[in-house]
Protein backbone atom coordinates (compact mmCIF):
# COMPACT_ATOMS: atom_id res chain seq x y z
CA UNK A 1 0.00 0.00 0.00
CA UNK A 2 1.14 3.31 -0.89
CA UNK A 3 2.31 5.84 2.37
CA UNK A 4 0.27 8.46 0.38
CA UNK A 5 -2.37 8.99 -2.45
CA UNK A 6 -3.41 11.64 -4.10
CA UNK A 7 -6.78 11.73 -5.81
CA UNK A 8 -8.19 14.48 -8.45
CA UNK A 9 -6.89 17.32 -6.33
CA UNK A 10 -8.41 20.59 -7.58
CA UNK A 11 -7.55 24.13 -6.92
CA UNK A 12 -8.91 27.61 -7.84
CA UNK A 13 -8.00 30.97 -6.60
CA UNK A 14 -11.07 32.83 -7.81
CA UNK A 15 -11.51 32.23 -11.63
CA UNK A 16 -7.78 31.22 -11.78
CA UNK A 17 -7.68 27.30 -11.97
CA UNK A 18 -3.85 26.58 -10.05
CA UNK A 19 -4.39 22.82 -9.63
CA UNK A 20 -6.55 20.46 -12.29
CA UNK A 21 -7.11 16.73 -11.24
CA UNK A 22 -3.84 16.07 -9.71
CA UNK A 23 -3.55 12.50 -8.73
CA UNK A 24 -0.61 10.62 -7.99
CA UNK A 25 0.78 8.00 -5.10
CA UNK A 26 4.21 7.83 -3.22
CA UNK A 27 5.82 4.46 -1.85
CA UNK A 28 6.76 4.92 1.56
CA UNK A 29 11.58 5.47 1.78
CA UNK A 30 10.52 6.53 -1.96
CA UNK A 31 11.43 10.23 -3.05
CA UNK A 32 9.30 12.31 -5.35
CA UNK A 33 10.50 15.26 -7.10
CA UNK A 34 8.02 17.65 -8.88
CA UNK A 35 9.18 20.10 -11.75
CA UNK A 36 7.75 22.55 -13.80
CA UNK A 37 8.25 26.39 -14.63
CA UNK A 38 7.14 28.80 -12.00
CA UNK A 39 3.01 29.20 -12.03
CA UNK A 40 2.71 25.60 -13.20
CA UNK A 41 0.96 24.85 -9.56
CA UNK A 42 3.98 22.27 -7.75
CA UNK A 43 4.12 25.04 -5.09
CA UNK A 44 0.21 25.27 -4.35
CA UNK A 45 0.28 21.20 -4.48
CA UNK A 46 2.65 21.17 -1.75
CA UNK A 47 0.59 23.97 0.15
CA UNK A 48 -2.77 21.66 -0.29
CA UNK A 49 -0.35 18.70 1.08
CA UNK A 50 -0.05 20.88 4.23
CA UNK A 51 -3.72 22.01 4.29
CA UNK A 52 -2.02 25.86 4.07
CA UNK A 53 -4.59 25.47 1.28
CA UNK A 54 -8.20 23.41 0.96
CA UNK A 55 -8.58 21.96 -1.82
CA UNK A 56 -11.44 22.79 -3.62
CA UNK A 57 -11.96 19.36 -4.86
CA UNK A 58 -10.10 15.71 -4.15
CA UNK A 59 -8.76 13.07 -1.81
CA UNK A 60 -5.75 12.71 0.17
CA UNK A 61 -4.51 9.61 2.39
CA UNK A 62 -2.25 9.18 3.97
CA UNK A 63 -1.21 5.70 5.44
CA UNK A 64 -4.74 4.32 4.68
CA UNK A 65 -6.37 7.24 6.30
CA UNK A 66 -8.32 9.48 4.53
CA UNK A 67 -7.32 13.14 5.78
CA UNK A 68 -8.86 15.10 3.60
CA UNK A 69 -12.01 14.47 0.90
CA UNK A 70 -13.55 18.00 -0.82
CA UNK A 71 -16.25 16.12 -1.56
CA UNK A 72 -17.57 15.98 1.58
CA UNK A 73 -17.69 19.61 1.67
CA UNK A 74 -16.70 19.93 5.33
CA UNK A 75 -14.56 22.15 7.23
CA UNK A 76 -11.67 21.00 9.36
CA UNK A 77 -11.49 21.65 12.94
CA UNK A 78 -8.48 23.29 14.15
CA UNK A 79 -7.94 20.05 16.31
CA UNK A 80 -7.97 17.74 12.93
CA UNK A 81 -6.03 20.35 10.85
CA UNK A 82 -3.34 20.03 13.28
CA UNK A 83 -3.56 16.23 13.50
CA UNK A 84 -3.69 16.26 9.68
CA UNK A 85 -0.43 18.99 8.97
CA UNK A 86 1.51 16.09 11.82
CA UNK A 87 1.63 13.77 8.95
CA UNK A 88 3.82 16.10 6.47
CA UNK A 89 6.78 18.37 7.24
CA UNK A 90 7.56 21.15 5.19
CA UNK A 91 10.67 22.70 4.49
CA UNK A 92 10.16 26.74 2.53
CA UNK A 93 11.87 28.13 0.02
CA UNK A 94 12.60 30.91 2.25
CA UNK A 95 13.59 29.18 5.61
CA UNK A 96 10.85 30.66 7.62
CA UNK A 97 13.06 30.35 10.94
CA UNK A 98 11.63 31.51 13.89
CA UNK A 99 14.13 34.58 14.54
CA UNK A 100 14.03 35.01 18.44
CA UNK A 101 15.03 31.54 19.08
CA UNK A 102 18.43 30.09 18.38
CA UNK A 103 18.67 26.83 15.56
CA UNK A 104 18.68 24.36 18.41
CA UNK A 105 15.55 26.23 19.72
CA UNK A 106 13.72 26.59 16.78
CA UNK A 107 14.22 22.54 16.46
CA UNK A 108 13.36 21.82 19.71
CA UNK A 109 9.92 24.19 20.08
CA UNK A 110 6.92 22.52 18.22
CA UNK A 111 8.25 19.02 20.20
CA UNK A 112 8.35 20.79 23.31
CA UNK A 113 4.75 22.46 22.73
CA UNK A 114 3.62 18.95 21.66
CA UNK A 115 5.26 17.19 24.84
CA UNK A 116 3.45 19.93 27.39
CA UNK A 117 -0.14 18.58 26.05
CA UNK A 118 1.11 14.97 27.44
CA UNK A 119 -0.79 13.50 30.38
CA UNK A 120 2.58 12.35 31.95
CA UNK A 121 4.50 15.86 31.20
CA UNK A 122 4.73 17.28 34.69
CA UNK A 123 5.41 13.83 36.21
CA UNK A 124 8.42 13.42 33.86
CA UNK A 125 9.08 16.96 32.93
CA UNK A 126 13.32 17.34 33.39
CA UNK A 127 13.40 13.37 31.50
CA UNK A 128 11.11 14.92 28.62
CA UNK A 129 12.80 17.97 28.21
CA UNK A 130 16.10 16.17 28.28
CA UNK A 131 15.09 14.10 25.85
CA UNK A 132 13.87 16.85 23.57
CA UNK A 133 17.17 18.87 23.72
CA UNK A 134 19.40 15.66 22.74
CA UNK A 135 16.68 14.28 19.85
CA UNK A 136 17.51 18.22 18.56
CA UNK A 137 21.14 18.11 19.19
CA UNK A 138 21.43 14.91 17.15
CA UNK A 139 19.40 16.26 14.33
CA UNK A 140 21.17 19.55 13.92
CA UNK A 141 24.73 17.20 14.24
CA UNK A 142 23.11 15.00 11.20
CA UNK A 143 22.99 18.25 9.33
CA UNK A 144 26.88 19.02 10.12
CA UNK A 145 25.35 21.90 12.46
CA UNK A 146 27.35 21.16 15.51
CA UNK A 147 28.84 23.90 16.02
CA UNK A 148 25.82 26.63 15.01
CA UNK A 149 23.10 25.02 17.62
CA UNK A 150 23.10 28.30 19.99
CA UNK A 151 23.35 31.05 16.64
CA UNK A 152 20.12 32.74 16.00
CA UNK A 153 19.07 32.76 12.27
CA UNK A 154 20.89 36.04 11.58
CA UNK A 155 24.16 34.45 12.16
CA UNK A 156 23.70 31.69 10.01
CA UNK A 157 24.42 31.95 6.20
CA UNK A 158 21.27 30.80 3.76
CA UNK A 159 22.61 27.32 3.68
CA UNK A 160 22.82 26.65 7.25
CA UNK A 161 19.48 28.43 8.29
CA UNK A 162 17.57 25.82 5.18
CA UNK A 163 19.71 23.40 6.79
CA UNK A 164 18.65 23.76 10.17
CA UNK A 165 14.95 24.52 8.34
CA UNK A 166 15.64 20.74 7.48
CA UNK A 167 15.84 19.76 11.17
CA UNK A 168 12.87 21.25 12.35
CA UNK A 169 10.70 20.17 10.21
CA UNK A 170 12.50 16.62 10.85
CA UNK A 171 11.97 17.08 14.48
CA UNK A 172 8.67 15.58 14.75
CA UNK A 173 8.98 12.78 12.55
CA UNK A 174 6.59 13.36 9.94
CA UNK A 175 5.50 10.26 7.82
CA UNK A 176 6.20 12.52 4.53
CA UNK A 177 8.77 15.79 4.07
CA UNK A 178 8.26 18.12 1.60
CA UNK A 179 10.73 20.68 0.25
CA UNK A 180 9.47 23.87 -1.78
CA UNK A 181 12.22 24.94 -3.66
CA UNK A 182 14.93 24.04 -0.78
CA UNK A 183 17.94 25.99 -2.87
CA UNK A 184 15.89 28.66 -4.97
CA UNK A 185 16.63 31.49 -2.13
CA UNK A 186 20.33 30.47 -1.85
CA UNK A 187 23.43 31.97 -3.84
CA UNK A 188 24.84 28.85 -6.15
CA UNK A 189 27.98 28.22 -3.83
CA UNK A 190 25.80 27.26 -0.84
CA UNK A 191 23.10 24.89 -2.73
CA UNK A 192 25.38 22.42 -2.85
CA UNK A 193 25.72 22.29 1.27
CA UNK A 194 21.62 21.83 1.45
CA UNK A 195 21.24 19.49 -1.93
CA UNK A 196 23.84 16.96 0.06
CA UNK A 197 21.65 16.70 2.87
CA UNK A 198 18.64 16.12 1.04
CA UNK A 199 20.86 13.16 -0.30
CA UNK A 200 21.86 11.86 2.71
CA UNK A 201 18.13 11.76 3.52
CA UNK A 202 17.39 10.27 1.00
CA UNK A 203 20.02 7.41 1.02
CA UNK A 204 18.28 6.76 4.82
CA UNK A 205 15.51 5.80 3.13
CA UNK A 206 13.02 9.07 4.05
CA UNK A 207 9.57 9.75 2.28
CA UNK A 208 9.99 12.82 0.37
CA UNK A 209 8.38 15.42 -2.01
CA UNK A 210 10.74 17.56 -3.15
CA UNK A 211 9.50 20.62 -5.66
CA UNK A 212 12.72 22.01 -7.28
CA UNK A 213 14.13 23.41 -10.07
CA UNK A 214 17.61 21.47 -10.02
CA UNK A 215 17.28 18.90 -12.82
CA UNK A 216 20.78 17.10 -12.49
CA UNK A 217 19.89 16.46 -8.82
CA UNK A 218 16.01 15.16 -9.37
CA UNK A 219 17.87 12.68 -11.49
CA UNK A 220 20.12 11.39 -9.15
CA UNK A 221 18.49 11.27 -6.18
CA UNK A 222 14.44 11.08 -7.10
CA UNK A 223 12.76 7.67 -7.46
CA UNK A 224 9.79 8.93 -9.13
CA UNK A 225 9.46 12.07 -11.18
CA UNK A 226 6.88 14.70 -12.06
CA UNK A 227 6.84 17.02 -14.53
CA UNK A 228 3.29 19.89 -13.64
CA UNK A 229 2.18 22.46 -16.52
CA UNK A 230 -0.72 24.87 -16.28
CA UNK A 231 -1.71 23.33 -13.00
CA UNK A 232 -1.88 19.60 -14.89
CA UNK A 233 0.32 16.63 -14.37
CA UNK A 234 1.95 16.11 -17.96
CA UNK A 235 4.35 13.59 -17.17
CA UNK A 236 5.11 11.23 -14.44
CA UNK A 237 7.45 8.39 -13.86
CA UNK A 238 10.80 7.33 -13.00
CA UNK A 239 13.56 10.17 -14.16
CA UNK A 240 15.07 7.70 -16.50
CA UNK A 241 12.32 8.14 -18.67
CA UNK A 242 10.52 11.59 -17.80
CA UNK A 243 14.30 13.32 -17.89
CA UNK A 244 16.02 11.73 -20.43
CA UNK A 245 13.32 10.56 -22.58
CA UNK A 246 10.35 12.38 -22.10
CA UNK A 247 7.20 11.08 -24.16
CA UNK A 248 5.47 14.47 -24.00
CA UNK A 249 6.14 17.94 -26.14
CA UNK A 250 6.04 20.32 -23.08
CA UNK A 251 7.99 18.50 -20.89
CA UNK A 252 10.88 18.08 -24.13
CA UNK A 253 10.59 21.88 -24.19
CA UNK A 254 11.00 22.75 -20.62
CA UNK A 255 14.00 20.43 -20.15
CA UNK A 256 15.47 21.60 -23.13
CA UNK A 257 15.15 24.89 -21.34
CA UNK A 258 16.72 23.60 -18.22
CA UNK A 259 19.22 21.21 -19.48
CA UNK A 260 20.54 23.32 -22.39
CA UNK B 1 11.66 82.10 45.59
CA UNK B 2 12.69 78.61 43.74
CA UNK B 3 11.59 76.60 46.19
CA UNK B 4 7.96 78.31 45.86
CA UNK B 5 8.38 77.62 42.00
CA UNK B 6 9.68 74.27 42.73
CA UNK B 7 6.91 73.74 44.57
CA UNK B 8 4.28 74.65 42.08
CA UNK B 9 6.21 72.90 39.02
CA UNK B 10 5.58 69.62 41.24
CA UNK B 11 2.14 69.77 41.89
CA UNK B 12 1.53 70.84 37.67
CA UNK B 13 3.82 68.10 37.18
CA UNK B 14 1.73 65.86 39.30
CA UNK B 15 -1.26 66.79 37.01
CA UNK B 16 0.70 66.12 33.92
CA UNK B 17 1.67 62.94 34.91
CA UNK B 18 -1.93 61.73 35.79
CA UNK B 19 -2.77 63.18 32.34
CA UNK B 20 0.31 60.61 30.70
CA UNK B 21 -0.32 57.60 32.34
CA UNK B 22 -3.87 57.52 32.45
CA UNK B 23 -4.10 58.18 28.58
CA UNK B 24 -1.26 55.35 28.23
CA UNK B 25 -3.92 53.32 30.60
CA UNK B 26 -7.01 53.55 28.04
CA UNK B 27 -4.97 54.36 25.08
CA UNK B 28 -3.10 51.08 24.84
CA UNK B 29 -5.48 48.42 25.13
CA UNK B 30 -8.26 50.73 22.80
CA UNK B 31 -5.96 51.16 19.95
CA UNK B 32 -5.02 47.20 19.58
CA UNK B 33 -8.55 46.45 19.66
CA UNK B 34 -9.06 49.04 16.98
CA UNK B 35 -6.27 47.73 15.27
CA UNK B 36 -8.17 44.45 14.79
CA UNK B 37 -10.98 46.12 13.98
CA UNK B 38 -8.95 47.79 11.04
CA UNK B 39 -7.77 44.73 9.88
CA UNK B 40 -11.15 43.21 10.27
CA UNK B 41 -12.87 40.97 7.09
CA UNK B 42 -15.81 42.94 7.95
CA UNK B 43 -16.06 45.71 5.51
CA UNK B 44 -18.39 48.38 6.99
CA UNK B 45 -16.39 47.80 10.50
CA UNK B 46 -12.73 48.54 8.91
CA UNK B 47 -14.23 51.69 6.54
CA UNK B 48 -15.99 53.22 9.35
CA UNK B 49 -12.99 52.79 11.81
CA UNK B 50 -10.62 54.28 8.51
CA UNK B 51 -12.90 57.26 8.82
CA UNK B 52 -12.59 57.44 12.76
CA UNK B 53 -8.45 57.65 12.39
CA UNK B 54 -8.22 59.98 9.18
CA UNK B 55 -10.98 62.51 11.02
CA UNK B 56 -8.73 62.30 14.66
CA UNK B 57 -5.47 62.21 13.21
CA UNK B 58 -6.24 64.65 10.51
CA UNK B 59 -7.53 67.48 12.84
CA UNK B 60 -5.69 69.42 15.72
CA UNK B 61 -5.72 67.91 19.06
CA UNK B 62 -6.36 70.86 20.84
CA UNK B 63 -9.66 71.58 18.81
CA UNK B 64 -10.34 67.56 19.99
CA UNK B 65 -9.66 68.88 23.12
CA UNK B 66 -11.74 71.83 23.34
CA UNK B 67 -15.10 70.22 21.53
CA UNK B 68 -15.02 67.24 24.43
CA UNK B 69 -14.65 69.68 27.29
CA UNK B 70 -17.32 72.25 25.96
CA UNK B 71 -19.42 70.27 23.60
CA UNK B 72 -21.66 68.17 25.59
CA UNK B 73 -22.48 71.43 28.00
CA UNK B 74 -23.64 73.21 25.36
CA UNK B 75 -25.68 70.76 23.81
CA UNK B 76 -27.06 69.53 26.33
CA UNK B 77 -27.44 72.07 28.72
CA UNK B 78 -25.09 70.12 30.62
CA UNK B 79 -21.90 70.17 31.68
CA UNK B 80 -20.52 66.44 32.15
CA UNK B 81 -17.11 67.35 33.25
CA UNK B 82 -17.65 68.77 36.65
CA UNK B 83 -16.27 72.02 36.47
CA UNK B 84 -13.14 71.05 38.91
CA UNK B 85 -9.60 70.20 38.18
CA UNK B 86 -10.37 66.76 38.47
CA UNK B 87 -13.39 66.85 35.60
CA UNK B 88 -10.67 68.92 33.44
CA UNK B 89 -8.21 66.22 34.24
CA UNK B 90 -10.74 63.50 32.94
CA UNK B 91 -12.19 65.39 29.85
CA UNK B 92 -8.57 65.79 28.77
CA UNK B 93 -8.27 61.79 29.42
CA UNK B 94 -11.07 60.89 27.31
CA UNK B 95 -10.00 63.33 24.66
CA UNK B 96 -6.52 62.34 24.35
CA UNK B 97 -7.37 58.27 24.67
CA UNK B 98 -9.29 58.68 21.80
CA UNK B 99 -6.48 60.92 19.74
CA UNK B 100 -3.60 58.29 21.13
CA UNK B 101 -5.61 54.97 20.34
CA UNK B 102 -6.39 56.17 16.70
CA UNK B 103 -2.12 56.56 15.90
CA UNK B 104 -1.87 53.36 18.02
CA UNK B 105 -4.10 51.15 16.44
CA UNK B 106 -2.04 52.71 12.97
CA UNK B 107 1.45 51.86 14.72
CA UNK B 108 -0.19 47.73 15.90
CA UNK B 109 -1.46 47.08 12.65
CA UNK B 110 1.75 47.94 11.17
CA UNK B 111 3.77 45.55 13.51
CA UNK B 112 0.94 42.39 13.13
CA UNK B 113 1.30 43.16 9.52
CA UNK B 114 4.74 43.79 9.39
CA UNK B 115 5.64 39.91 10.25
CA UNK B 116 6.18 37.79 7.20
CA UNK B 117 3.47 35.43 6.55
CA UNK B 118 5.92 32.58 6.11
CA UNK B 119 6.26 32.71 10.22
CA UNK B 120 2.46 31.88 10.44
CA UNK B 121 2.58 29.12 8.19
CA UNK B 122 6.29 27.38 9.48
CA UNK B 123 4.07 27.40 12.97
CA UNK B 124 0.81 25.98 11.35
CA UNK B 125 3.30 23.26 9.42
CA UNK B 126 4.27 22.04 12.93
CA UNK B 127 1.18 21.39 14.30
CA UNK B 128 0.62 24.71 16.39
CA UNK B 129 -2.56 26.26 17.81
CA UNK B 130 -3.20 29.48 16.71
CA UNK B 131 -2.88 30.52 20.17
CA UNK B 132 0.83 29.04 20.92
CA UNK B 133 1.83 30.97 16.91
CA UNK B 134 0.64 33.94 18.55
CA UNK B 135 2.57 33.78 21.49
CA UNK B 136 5.46 31.55 21.25
CA UNK B 137 6.23 32.87 17.63
CA UNK B 138 4.89 36.53 16.64
CA UNK B 139 4.16 38.43 19.29
CA UNK B 140 7.86 38.92 20.13
CA UNK B 141 8.11 40.02 16.84
CA UNK B 142 5.57 41.87 16.61
CA UNK B 143 6.63 44.27 19.91
CA UNK B 144 10.49 44.03 18.02
CA UNK B 145 8.77 46.03 15.29
CA UNK B 146 6.53 48.80 17.00
CA UNK B 147 8.88 49.91 20.10
CA UNK B 148 10.58 52.29 17.54
CA UNK B 149 7.33 53.97 16.39
CA UNK B 150 6.21 53.81 19.78
CA UNK B 151 8.66 55.29 21.59
CA UNK B 152 8.19 58.56 19.50
CA UNK B 153 4.11 58.58 19.90
CA UNK B 154 4.55 58.40 23.96
CA UNK B 155 7.55 61.04 23.94
CA UNK B 156 4.93 62.97 22.04
CA UNK B 157 2.51 62.39 24.69
CA UNK B 158 4.01 64.10 27.23
CA UNK B 159 4.45 67.11 26.04
CA UNK B 160 1.20 67.22 24.13
CA UNK B 161 -0.08 67.16 28.20
CA UNK B 162 0.45 70.58 27.73
CA UNK B 163 -1.93 71.22 25.70
CA UNK B 164 -4.96 70.48 28.82
CA UNK B 165 -4.09 74.57 29.50
CA UNK B 166 -6.32 75.19 26.78
CA UNK B 167 -9.44 73.89 29.64
CA UNK B 168 -7.49 75.52 32.49
CA UNK B 169 -6.24 72.42 33.76
CA UNK B 170 -3.19 73.15 35.73
CA UNK B 171 -0.38 71.48 34.35
CA UNK B 172 3.17 71.89 34.24
CA UNK B 173 3.42 74.35 31.10
CA UNK B 174 0.04 76.38 32.99
CA UNK B 175 2.49 76.34 36.38
CA UNK B 176 5.46 77.69 34.61
CA UNK B 177 3.12 80.32 33.19
CA UNK B 178 1.41 81.32 36.24
CA UNK B 179 4.47 82.82 37.16
CA UNK B 180 5.29 85.26 34.54
CA UNK B 181 1.72 86.41 34.82
CA UNK B 182 2.13 86.95 38.41
CA UNK B 183 5.32 88.20 38.97
CA UNK B 184 6.60 89.00 35.65
CA UNK B 185 9.71 86.38 35.68
CA UNK B 186 10.43 84.19 32.86
CA UNK B 187 12.96 81.78 34.55
CA UNK B 188 10.58 79.22 35.26
CA UNK B 189 9.62 79.04 32.20
CA UNK B 190 13.02 77.40 31.79
CA UNK B 191 12.78 75.93 34.90
CA UNK B 192 9.71 74.02 33.65
CA UNK B 193 11.12 72.80 30.32
CA UNK B 194 13.73 71.21 32.19
CA UNK B 195 10.83 69.11 34.43
CA UNK B 196 10.05 67.77 30.70
CA UNK B 197 13.27 67.27 29.44
CA UNK B 198 13.55 64.80 32.35
CA UNK B 199 10.37 63.43 32.40
CA UNK B 200 11.60 62.56 28.09
CA UNK B 201 14.94 61.59 29.13
CA UNK B 202 13.80 59.10 31.60
CA UNK B 203 11.39 57.33 29.05
CA UNK B 204 14.22 57.85 26.45
CA UNK B 205 16.40 55.34 28.79
CA UNK B 206 13.54 53.04 28.87
CA UNK B 207 12.96 52.53 25.11
CA UNK B 208 16.71 52.57 24.81
CA UNK B 209 17.17 49.82 27.06
CA UNK B 210 13.82 47.94 25.71
CA UNK B 211 15.69 48.23 22.46
CA UNK B 212 18.62 46.77 23.15
CA UNK B 213 17.01 43.73 24.64
CA UNK B 214 15.23 42.99 21.84
CA UNK B 215 18.45 43.56 19.48
CA UNK B 216 19.45 40.23 19.94
CA UNK B 217 17.26 38.74 16.85
CA UNK B 218 16.48 40.51 13.59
Amino acid sequence: MSILEVKNIEKHFGATKVLNDVSFSLEEGQALAIIGSSGSGKTTLLRCLNFLETPNNGTITVKGNTLLDASLGKKMTDAELRKNRLHFGMVFQSFNLFPQYTALENVMLAEQLLAKEQPDYKANKKKIMEEIREHGCQLLTQMGLQERMNHYPHQLSGGQQQRVAIARALALKPDILCFDEPTSALDPELTGEVLKVIRSLAEQKTTMIIVTHEMAFARDVADQVIFMDDGYIVEQGVPSEVINNPKEERTRQFLARYLG
Amino acid sequence: MFWEVTQTLLMGLWTTFQIFILTLLFALPLGLIMSFGLMSKFKPLRYLLNVLVWVIRGTPLMLQLIIIFYGPGLWLDHNIWSGNEAGRITATVVAFSINYACYFSVIFKGGIQGVPVGQREAGQVLGMTKSQIFFKVTLLQMIKRIVPPMSNEIITLVKDTSLARIIAAYELTFAGFSFMKSAGITWPLFYTGVFYLLFVGILTLLFNFIEKKLSYFR
